[in-house]
């Protein structure tokens, strides 16, 4: 029963194996360069996608692409390069800093600080006022209508 | 004043960044490609495997140089249109990109043949080289061979009116 089980649940996660091709690497180096390569570089047919991940013709193409470079002994830089050149920083999950991706980088520490700069702003204006000390005059008035109060209970 | 105001402006702001992203279209990726020489290549040709293709030819005239493949639906719907390019007189050259030649030949013998040329690229690693990341793509090729503008999908006639077609005006009256 468990066995039939184990084959089910195998069955199930075919498709997702189905388009991601085993590569033979006889250095585990090479493996893990080429496993963090294709993790890093995203899919333009499937934009959420990393080659990795993806199934789509184009992104089998490339994970070739990347892999013979590797085996041509290509550096990480060169390969990233060679797919930058062709596809634009787009490619990258992590795009470089630079003047367009400005924005992208530092926009989202720029609202932070904004939000704070208000929340600092009202939170000073809304500050409860300090009490303030009775005046002797007022001090006085004070007294007499506790006493008045207590004569007429 | 400013303490109503400044809420309501943050939030058209917010609005107006909002609406923005919303009418982005993030499957065009802008092309690096822009500005530079077409990249080089010889892929044997459509119709004949023994002749070239050589992207020297697209020296010394504007054209145009369609990606396409017979297994692509939205290629089909811009095939008409460019057969009406191609009796105007515009230089179309094509780019069948992981096709099998028979479907390729096939394609054309249907259809028709808006081609000056068309080259051969079964593996695809020539449209790599282009940044292809789907089909149809048309670029525009100016007179030096810098490749000028990248159109990705089918071009209407409504793209060639208002924007492929003044670009390649354009670029016929540069010498």
């Amino acid at each position: 029963m468990k066995t039939l089980i184990a084959a089910l649940w195998l069955t199930l996660a075919l498709p997702a194996l189905a388009g991601i091709e085993v590569r033979q690497f006889t250095n585990p180096e090479l493996e893990s360069r080429y496993q963090n390569l294709i993790e890093q570089l995203r899919c333009l047919v499937c934009q959420n996608q990393s080659l990795a991940d993806s199934n789509a013709d184009l992104a089998e193409d490339l994970r070739s692409e990347v892999y013979t470079m590797l085996l041509a002994g290509k550096s990480d830089a060169e390969i990233v390069d060679f797919l930058v050149q062709r596809y634009g920083d787009f490619v990258l999950y992590k795009p470089p800093v630079k003047k367009t991706t400005a924005l992208l980088w530092f926009g989202p520490f720029a609202a932070l600080a904004v939000g704070g700069l208000l929340l600092w702003r009202i939170g000073r204006t809304r500050r409860p006022e300090a009490p303030t000390s009775l005046t002797p005059a007022e001090r006085e008035r004070l007294q007499q209508l506790l006493k008045d109060e207590e004569k007429s209970s | 004043m400013l303490k109503y105001l400044l809420p309501l402006g943050l939030f058209v702001g917010l609005l107006i960044l909002l609406g923005v992203g919303l009418t982005l279209n993030p499957r065009e990726v802008p092309s690096p490609l822009i500005g530079k020489p077409a990249p080089q290549f010889t892929l044997p040709r459509l119709d004949d495997p023994q002749a070239r293709f050589d992207s020297a030819q697209f020296q010394g005239k504007v054209s145009l140089f369609n990606v396409w493949a017979s297994w692509c639906v939205a290629c089909r719907q811009e095939h008409a249109f460019l057969m009406q390019l191609a009796d105007q007189g515009v230089t179309i050259y094509g780019l069948d990109y992981k096709d099998t030649r028979e479907a390729g030949l096939q394609w054309i013998e249907r259809l028709g043949n808006p081609y000056q040329a068309v080259a051969f690229d079964a593996a695809g690693k020539v449209a790599i080289d282009w940044g292809v990341y789907g089909v149809p793509e048309t670029f525009v090729i100016d007179k030096q061979g810098v490749i000028r503008y990248k159109h990705i999908g089918p071009i209407t006639p409504r793209d060639w009116e208002e924007k492929l077609g003044p670009l390649v005006a354009y670029l016929e009256k540069q010498s």
